[in-house]
């Protein structure tokens, strides 16, 4: 029944992108979050300049950021002359391209909620003997959790939908970074309308289905910060 | 226990510069107008103004001094803010729970049970705080500060944001705290009556500074503070039950060989009570009058005399049996009495209202029926 709906190389292309969503977001979750309490809490003049260049993928075209991911992860680039490997055209460097593509997605969420924790709240906390990281655990994360929320689909959802990012410094090698928007486009060029529309069909629902459950959860939820 | 501070701290435009040994027991009020540095000396003792320095030793313990200084989360200290500041993401269970959960072990003394009994605190186990009326947000905070088993406790104006309803409602549970707490309070407040009812001792703050501290009822009639001077002046007297007249709905008090009477609508259950006599209230007469709807005339002596505190008044400080009494009265008035200081006349009192529990009852006073954990808590505050 799959087999006959959709093909293996387009099967691999679906879940390597989920794969990729998925470490995608962790990470960015993890380096972001203490980001956006900095950025939230922070009175340091470079905050504006943080805040700019973490919104920059919002606005800079795809192409641009993967041209610019390609020279720095290429043979020829600052990482080769380290004698590192090449990262370009690899599943490492798709995830380190995600990172900086979906930055934004993950950070502005974070920041918008932790802003909107009042530090009369946390000085309660400290007044009752929780100190810094209990504080943190205890309070800020179970009040920041719809930021959370928005933050892990919104970074999910973008990841999945990379196209230009990922062509750039992935290229199309199937199984190996080879994603659904990139296959989708191979079939519209090979005029292979079937197996686009049962790709497209996907991802148009899958993001309908995760925007679906923010929304349902979090009330409302500005997507970004200010 | 006791609390001995000195603390200063300077922001642009005010310098809060304070020091006081207070009693290790009993409430001691924070009394001022709005800016004065109230609320700022609180959050300097719980250690939330990392710009403060001086000293701050509490039962014994350095909280902060010249080279050393606890952060806020490890000061053995109880703070109830103004808005109550409950944790919207926690149950009341769950507020009352925080701090109880991160006390040392050893410290602790008080626990949920004992604390959810003081503060009528069972029926609202399981609600969200988000449903809470005011009155009932502050009396959680309150617990939840408690359960910290703390040193020292501090309430932020807890009354402040609450109507009158709110605030009558939760006057009582803070007597009770006073009575049955063997632990050193700080209230911050403006409000003359809260001072009355409760605190055992009084710090006046003006601009940063301290200006006088002492017994309330001292320094509420001391000519040369601003107390005195306002328009709702008046002394706080501490008097003994003496009878009570079930037809007539009075109380008969003792001032010490004086007879003073007091509607009251029912007997206290307590032989001392804490009388709150405004100035505006009391009139002064060479002798007694013959026909006269005043019940209550009184001996006093004249011992000091203001100069025109308001257009065509001043103010006389009186001594009755050992306590001030204020009287306002008409310059023009005072001329012709001939009032001196040294000089003996007669007090007529309009109005005496029974101010609270105050001071003057003793430990679970005028609260019939609480002897039960009143014992056990007495038991677990021993040094």
């Amino acid at each position: 029944m799959a087999g006959d709906l959709i093909s293996a190389a387009d099967l691999a292309a679906l879940w390597l992108t989920l794969r990729l969503a998925a470490i995608t977001t962790l990470l960015l979750l993890v380096l972001g979050t203490p980001l956006a309490w900095w950025l939230a809490r922070t009175r340091a003049r470079a905050r504006v300049a943080v805040e700019a260049l973490v919104a920059l993928p919002l606005v800079l075209p795809p192409t641009v950021l993967g041209f610019y991911l390609l020279l720095l992860l290429g043979i020829q680039g600052p990482l080769g002359a380290l004698g590192l490997p090449s990262l370009a055209f690899t599943f490492t460097g798709l995830v380190i391209g995600s990172l900086v593509y979906s930055l934004p997605f993950v950070v502005q969420p974070l920041q918008t909620a932790f802003t909107s924790i009042d530090e009369a709240t946390l000085e309660a906390a400290a007044a009752l003997r929780a100190g810094p990281w209990d504080r943190f655990v205890s309070v800020v994360l179970p009040l920041a959790r719809p930021g959370f929320l928005t933050a892990t689909v919104l970074g999910f959802a973008h990841t999945v939908g990379e196209f230009g990012v990922v062509l750039m410094i992935g290229g199309n090698i199937p199984g190996e970074t080879q994603v659904v928007s990139i296959a989708i486009y191979d079939h519209v060029e090979a005029l292979d309308y079937r197996s686009a529309h049962v790709l497209s069909a996907l991802l148009l629902t899958l993001s309908f289905m995760m925007l679906l459950a923010v929304y349902a959860t979090n009330g409302r939820f500005r997507m970004f910060a200010r | 226990m006791s609390v001995v501070f000195r603390l200063r701290l300077t922001r642009p435009g005010f310098t809060l510069d304070a020091a006081a040994e207070l009693p290790g027991l009993g409430i001691t009020a924070v009394f001022g107008r709005s800016g004065c540095g109230k609320t700022t000396l609180l959050r300097c003792l719980a250690g939330l103004e990392p710009a403060a320095e001086g000293e701050v030793i509490v039962a014994g313990e350095t909280w902060q001094s010249a080279d050393s200084r606890l952060p806020a989360h490890q000061r053995s200290v109880g703070y109830v803010f103004q808005d109550g500041r409950l944790f919207p993401h926690l149950d009341v269970r769950g507020n009352l729970n925080f701090g109880y959960r991160r006390a040392a072990p050893a410290r602790v003394r008080l626990r949920p049970d004992d604390v959810i009994g003081l503060l009528g605190l069972a029926p609202l186990m399981d609600r969200r705080v988000a449903g809470l009326s005011g009155g009932e947000r502050q009396r959680v905070a309150i617990g939840r500060a408690l359960l910290t088993s703390p040193d020292l406790l501090l309430l932020d104006e807890p009354l402040a944001a609450l109507d009158a309803i709110s605030k009558a409602e939760i006057l009582p549970w803070l007597e009770r705290l006073h009575a049955e707490l063997r632990l050193p309070v700080l209230l911050v407040t403006h409000a003359r009556d809260e001072v009355a009812r409760l605190a055992d001792h009084l710090l006046l703050l003006d601009n940063g500074s301290l200006l006088a501290e002492g017994p309330p009822a001292q320094l509420f009639t001391r000519a040369d503070l601003a107390l005195s001077a306002t328009d709702d002046a008046a002394a706080l007297l501490d008097a003994e039950v003496s009878a009570y007249d079930e037809t007539d709905r009075l109380l008969e008090l003792r001032l010490g060989v004086q007879t003073l009477w007091v509607p009251a609508a029912a007997c206290p259950p307590v032989g001392a009570v804490r009388l709150s006599i405004q100035a505006r209230d009391v009139s002064l007469a060479m002798s007694a009058p013959e026909d006269c709807s005043l019940l209550n005339c009184l001996d006093v002596t004249v011992c000091e005399l203001s100069g025109e505190l308001q257009p065509g008044e001043l103010l006389a400080r009186l001594d009755i049996a050992g306590q001030p009494l204020l009287a306002r009265i008409s310059m023009r008035s005072a001329r012709q009495l001939d009032l001196v200081p040294g000089m003996r006349l007669k007090a007529l009192v309009k109005a005496a209202v029974i101010s609270g529990a105050g001071a003057a009852a003793p430990p679970g006073g005028l609260h019939p029926g609480r002897a039960g954990p009143k014992a056990a808590w007495e038991d677990r505050q021993a040094p």
